[in-house]
């Protein structure tokens, strides 16, 4: 399981070069060949057995949200700029990690002490904020970071779970792709009857930038995207259905912003899961996009379906995955991959 | 002893008001290695006690620096959610996404909820998230939550000690950890010194929910004199220079109708002796310190306050510059060292008029 390197990794959209060299190390061998594109994507082909000449391409996003230093002040205090969907109120009183030296630093806050009631009220901005590294002058500062150097939230990868007990979940940051680019790394040990593309896309947070072109280059059959989707299950008011949650498999989308997933792929997931009693869930329709926004409008278009790992808290410091979804997420489109060649195109 | 080694052993430790067991086991080992005599209070207080060689009967000055953190309780278990009490001061908009240790039957990791801007509209993001609408999960099936936690079982926020550029650093509790390291800096060298008045270290308990261990110790040990050691609000956006002091410009001196003059002027008289970067910092009525609590006790303490400079109070990053810790410790060292018959004679509202007050 390589989840923890790639949830501790750094990759924000655009700048994902620790996650692509740690992928790439990982898959050398177990891949037939591969290479990296002009916006930075990997694109790796496991070639097929011979006995289906169907071209399949599944993709899972290497970038993450996080933050570009947009200036440094006389005081030394570093502004940000927010890369992809942050919520601002989730920022104050948080560590970083600024940098390729993950230079540490802090999102400060002003004390309650300090603090009228009204301005309680008052939601954050992200402008509001600065990144503190310790540093009291400009000058100080620009020697360890620099305008333009991308941040990540600093946090560690953590079992919550214990082995043997009930659940077995965990908690990190980046789930929202790491999970998907772990689960297929999993899938690059099984050999399938036709010539797989695992493409490792960028740029996914910023509108799906890097599945656009990849899918492009690699002129898929099908397409399948695989992510770390939201589980929206926090107690509310109204009891309603959650968005997905964990420990109830692998989520299927049908339809999102981006896209309408192929009702053939949909099907072949349901059947595979339900033949094999994977446990799946579909996940509610209407609620954010993935990969395949991009890669089912590409050229004359591909079929594509998003299977996704739920995960609480994606965009935030610390997300939480239970890790009998992730390995029923590998099982579950693995078998689907499997079956692929037996369904109408 | 390295201030940043003493620092993450104090400040990762748990401690929160009225539970501080595992905080003080390292404090009475801390003290413990520089004091004649140590003890814990009724209250859980730590007391060292460190004899001056001054004549019998000896004046005492108390040091008084506060152990408990703030920090979160189990207010309620909804589908395996819990809901959160607040012990001590937390902005709620402080804790979204902070994570933390719940302490069930074992010690539990989790996270304080957020919700993904994909579930939320704009005019929602526009709004604060009330406390009832935070929640700590520790990501486990309820079935197993309702096991492993109960109502009333303590969250203390896990935050790792961070050095920062510059000789800063970064972590929870540093209100009022590095007091506790300061004063541990000055039993440490004072064990190599002479001076002439008994000195009593506290590490005192409760202070974040009413001051109560300073109020308990003061009685208990009835000092000549007293000084608290406390975090105070250094300069940093969003407040101005006239409620803050310098960050690195050493420890801020207290004065105001909490503190003692003529404690004042001595704190400020080793200061300047010592060439000590320091700062006078008004503080016009309540310090919100042990100091206001040791004040009254009996029948009144003279008593100082010193402030090292923080950013960012009562938040999981709470910012310091390691040399205003070790500043203040040795403040405290030049301080005790110069106490004699005639700072005690002088202990008076009349200065240099005898023993009037006294």
């Amino acid at each position: 399981m390589w989840l923890k390197r790639l949830s501790e990794a750094g990759g924000v959209s655009g700048h994902e070069d620790e996650v692509r060299q740690i992928i790439l190390d990982i898959i050398a061998g177990h891949v037939d060949d591969y290479r990296v594109d002009s916006i930075g994507n990997i694109i790796a082909l496991k070639k097929g057995d011979g006995s289906s000449d169907l071209r399949v391409m599944v993709a899972a996003h290497m970038d993450e949200v996080g933050f570009m230093i947009s200036h440094v002040e006389e005081n030394g205090l570093l502004h940000f700029h927010k890369v992809g969907g942050l919520d601002d109120r989730i920022l104050p009183a948080k560590v970083v990690w600024i940098g390729d030296k993950k230079v540490p630093g802090v999102i400060g806050f002003k004390p309650a002490h300090l603090t009228e009631q009204n301005e309680r009220d008052q939601p954050i901005k992200y402008k509001q904020l600065t990144i503190d590294i310790g540093t009291t002058s400009k000058a100080e500062a620009e020697k360890l970071v620099q305008r333009g150097d991308y941040a990540t939230f600093a946090t560690e990868f953590v079992e919550l779970g214990l082995a043997g007990e009930g659940w077995q979940t965990v908690r990190g940051k980046a789930f929202d792709d790491r999970a998907g680019c772990a689960v297929l790394i999993e899938l690059l040990n099984t050999q399938y009857p036709f010539d797989l593309y695992a493409v490792f896309t960028v740029q996914e947070e910023v509108g799906l930038r890097g599945a656009q072109v990849a899918a492009f280059a690699v002129e898929p059959d099908w397409a399948f995207a695989l992510e770390g989707t939201g589980a929206n299950e926090i107690p509310t008011p109204k009891d309603v259905s959650p968005s997905t949650r964990l420990g109830h498999g692998p989520a299927i989308t049908v339809m999102d912003r981006s896209f309408i997933a192929d009702k053939r792929l949909v099907r072949l997931l349901i059947d595979t899961a339900e033949e094999l009693g994977i446990p799946y869930q579909i996940k509610q329709p209407g609620i954010g996009g993935t990969d395949a926004g991009a890669i089912h409008r590409t050229r004359e278009g591909v079929p594509s379906v998003t299977v996704a790992v739920p995960c609480r808290y994606i965009h935030s410091p610390a997300a939480i995955l239970n890790l009998d979804d992730f390995d029923h997420t590998v099982q579950l489109v693995r078998e689907s991959l499997s079956r692929l060649p037996t369904i109408p195109r | 002893m390295d201030t940043a080694e003493l620092l993450k052993q104090l400040t990762e430790a748990r401690g929160p008001s009225g539970y501080e067991t595992e905080i003080r086991e390292i404090v009475q080992e801390r003290f413990g290695q520089y004091a004649d005599e140590t003890r814990t209070d009724a209250l859980g207080n730590v007391i060292a006690l460190k004899r001056g060689q001054g004549l019998d009967p000896r004046p005492t000055v108390m040091l008084a620096g506060h152990m408990d953190e703030i920090a979160l309780m189990v207010k309620q278990i909804e589908k395996g959610f819990l809901h959160i009490a607040r012990i001590g001061g937390f902005d709620p908009r402080v804790l979204l996404g902070q994570e933390v240790i719940v302490h069930g039957r074992r010690d539990l990791p989790g996270v304080i909820v957020s919700v993904p801007p994909h579930f939320t509209d704009p005019a929602e993001r526009d709004k604060t998230v009330p406390l009832d609408r935070l929640f700590v999960d520790v990501g486990l099936a309820p079935e197993q939550v309702e096991k492993l936690v109960q109502v009333g079982d303590l969250i203390t926020i896990h935050r790792g000690f961070t050095e920062l550029s510059g000789g800063w650093a970064a972590s929870k509790a540093m209100d009022d950890r590095t007091a506790v390291a300061a004063i541990a800096i000055c039993l440490e060298e004072l064990s190599r010194l002479k001076h002439q008045w008994d000195v009593y270290a506290v590490a005192t308990v409760q202070e974040e929910v009413g001051l109560y261990g300073a109020m308990t110790s003061a009685y208990g040990l009835a000092p000549t004199m007293a000084i608290a050691i406390d975090v105070t609000f250094g300069h940093q956006p969003g407040l101005s220079e006239a409620e803050t002091v310098k960050m690195d410009g050493g420890p801020g001196i207290a004065l105001g109708p909490n503190i003692h003059p003529q404690v004042f002027e001595g704190l400020v008289a080793a200061a300047k002796a010592m060439e000590m970067p320091h700062q006078i910092e008004p503080v016009p009525g309540r310090s919100g310190t042990d100091a206001w609590g040791i004040q009254v006790s009996r029948e009144g303490i003279p008593t100082g306050l010193l402030g090292i400079p923080l950013r960012y109070m009562h938040t999981s990053v709470e910012t310091v510059a390691l040399k205003d810790v070790e500043r203040t410790g040795r403040l405290l060292v030049a301080f005790i060292a110069r106490l004699d018959d005639e700072f005690l004679d002088a202990l008076t509202w009349n200065k240099g008029n005898g023993r009037e007050e006294a």
